[in-house]
């Protein structure tokens, strides 16, 4: 653990009636790092993510974000204090448009009486002109969110994501169902966004890890198993047993 | 599933209000005494058909108890009225009170001398207990058909203590108002009852903008999120307890304000307002009218219940049969709601399948993304 470290995880332990989710997990994250997490179903991905945003309360361990433990605060302390997630398959808000999805991620602070008495606030208006050209929804502006397509809607909550100014984004398999075209594009948006924010992304699409070009780490039942780039993690001998397959002699 | 899908004209609003308002002044001139007054009963319970559609059109959340909140602003106005008209009594209070031997007024009546208490209890007072009700169950994460239940059995709990309070409020028999006097005249007297039609007209008016402001923009949105995906609501950074227990104490100050309507109108206030049945009716009012609509929430309430009377008049017996079979047909083929139908494509889709419209040519639409993911 040191200063520079956004996140710790350190000694993860989520237990399900007797079954281990997560089993003694350890991962740091740096400022402003992008970290791709791989792993076979079950390894404990999601969980993982359950975690660091207040859904599941670890049976040990502890969370370290900015220095302030997150283990125990409530969901909507997490994530205003700068944790922001996107789900496995799209969740918007199907009934409103596109640009109320976008309005609520943006608007702070987020207490009734704000939303109530004041209308929005210039510079979130361009801060929601903005984002809708980064992920070419412009047009849709007035559009119902469950209208789009479903490259549309994954692209709308990472719209969403970036809106709440997260320090942390923490982004589950964010190209399931895309094409391979629209992957292409959302592993370009996610590596312009590290950087400036530290971004997590998990997936099982092989292609779209190596595009990301990142650090890689790899769970396996409920525990970090290797971490390094993608070619160190594809020659790790255990890595190769537990997930990738050996190559057929 | 809002107003803004049909764009009308503003001469058309222009003109619909003027009628509606010409409609409301020449009301007691065109109804025989008995109509007007089963009317202005009916749009009182259009308000808090409101409320109904504010928590469960908006925010999901379905109450089946919000017979509470209407018999506690119905108490409050019957107790005021009450207490001012019992001069000729013995020992100076409430005639029922000497039934019990009971000499002394209990205390927390004598708030209730007071007209300005009275008139902000009829809505503070249901808006408080609602909103500590819903604080108490929505923090513990109690939702869908347990709360459901839980403001069933609340509701249970308040018709009994009322019913079983003979000393303190006359228990089963209810506090009667009709005749009463208000600044000096009989509440039961025709001239009051117009009197009283008008303010329920108004206040069914300022509901229905209050209720409109509530959910439009912004805090409108986060209901609708709550409703379609509340832990999204959370991970974004809001805290849907606050939202909650805040919309929920509005449908029970709009409950209250109704309920003490209704009282002046129909001429007594009595348990009888917190039983099983009458809550559910009140859903099932939004349910035909349209849920989310709030228009379609006033629609249901009156047209319902003017149904219910006319009915009931010529064939007796026979409403809860309708009144059921109303509920199915709505639940099963309008999903929406009357109203929500309307504003839909439902007129559109009934003309081509008789062949009088012509088909819009769109994509078959893809069923691409089923919900999954909402499994909290």
């Amino acid at each position: 653990m040191n200063n520079k470290d956004l996140l710790n995880l350190i000694d993860i332990t989520v237990s399900f009636e007797g079954f281990l989710a997560l089993n003694k997990l350890n991962l740091n994250l740096k400022k402003g790092e992008l970290r791709a997490v791989i792993g076979p179903n079950g390894a404990g991905k999601t969980t993982f993510l359950d975690v660091i945003t207040g859904k599941v309360k670890p049976t040990k361990g502890e969370v370290i974000f900015k220095g302030k433990s997150l283990v125990g605060r409530k969901e909507h302390k997490i994530a205003r204090l700068g944790v922001g997630r996107k789900f496995q398959s799209p969740r918007i808000f199907e009934n409103l448009t596109v640009k109320e999805n976008l309005e609520i991620s943006v608007t702070t602070p987020k207490s009734p009486l704000n939303l109530i008495n004041k209308s929005i606030k210039d510079e979130q208006l361009i801060e929601i002109d903005r984002l809708m050209k980064i992920v070419n929804l412009a047009q849709k502006v007035d559009s119902k969110a469950g209208s789009l397509s479903h490259g549309q809607k994954q692209w709308l909550e990472i719209a969403m994501l970036v809106g709440q100014k997260p320090d942390l984004m923490l982004v589950d398999e964010p190209v399931a169902g895309l094409t391979d075209e629209e992957t292409d594009l959302t592993a370009d948006l996610l590596k312009s966004l590290s950087g400036e924010n530290t971004v997590v992304v998990i997936d099982h699409d092989m292609e779209f890890i190596r595009r990301l070009d990142s650090n890689v780490s790899v769970l396996n039942q409920g525990t970090v198993l290797c971490e390094g780039t993608m070619e160190t993690i594809q020659k790790d001998k255990k890595v190769i047993d537990v997930y990738l397959g050996r190559p057929e002699d | 599933m809002s107003l803004s899908k049909i764009k009308f004209d503003k001469k058309i609003v222009l003109s619909f209000w003027i009628i509606l308002i010409a409609l409301i002044i020449a009301a007691p001139t065109l109804l025989p005494v008995f109509r007007l007054n089963l009317l202005g009963r009916y749009l009182s319970l259009s308000i808090v058909a409101l409320g109904v559609d504010l928590i469960w059109g908006y925010t999901g959340l379905l109450s089946l108890g919000q017979g509470i909140f209407f018999a506690l602003g119905g108490y409050c106005a019957a107790m005021y009225l009450q207490i001012t008209s019992s001069s000729e009594f013995p020992n100076n209070i409430p005639e029922f009170f000497a039934l019990y031997g009971v000499e002394k007024l209990p205390f927390f009546w004598e708030p209730f001398r007071s007209p300005v208490f009275t008139f902000l209890a009829i809505w503070i007072i249901p808006a408080l207990v609602a909103g500590l009700i819903g604080f108490l169950v929505f923090r513990n994460r109690i939702k869908g058909v347990y709360f459901s239940i839980l403001t069933q059995a609340s509701l249970l709990v308040f018709f009994n203590f009322f019913n079983g309070q003979q000393k303190l409020i006359n228990g089963t028999n209810g506090l009667k108002t009709d005749v009463t006097q208000l600044f000096g005249q009989m509440v039961g007297s025709e001239s009051m009852q117009r009197i009283f039609f008008w303010i329920t007209a108004i206040l069914v008016i300022a509901a229905w903008f209050f209720a409109k402001w509530v959910v439009k923009g912004r805090f409108g949105n986060i209901l609708i999120g709550i409703r379609d995906d509340e832990p999204r609501v959370r991970f974004t950074g809001y805290n849907p307890v606050i939202f909650k227990t805040i919309i929920f104490s509005i449908a029970g100050g709009l409950a209250g304000i109704s309920g003490a309507l209704y009282t002046v109108q129909s001429g007594i206030v009595s348990p009888q307002f917190m039983t099983v049945p009458f809550s559910i009716e009140m859903v099932i009012w939004v349910a035909v009218g349209g849920r989310g609509t709030l228009l379609g929430a006033i629609l249901g309430a009156v047209f319902i219940n003017y149904a219910k009377s006319l009915v009931s008049e010529a064939l007796p017996a026979s409403w809860m049969f309708i009144q059921g079979g109303l509920f199915i047909l709505v639940v099963t083929a309008l999903p929406e709601g009357v109203l929500g139908w309307i504003q839909g494509d439902g007129p559109r889709n009934l003309l081509q399948r008789f062949g009088l419209k012509r088909k819009i040519e769109t994509y078959p639409s893809l069923e691409v993304n089923n919900k999954e993911g909402n499994n909290e």
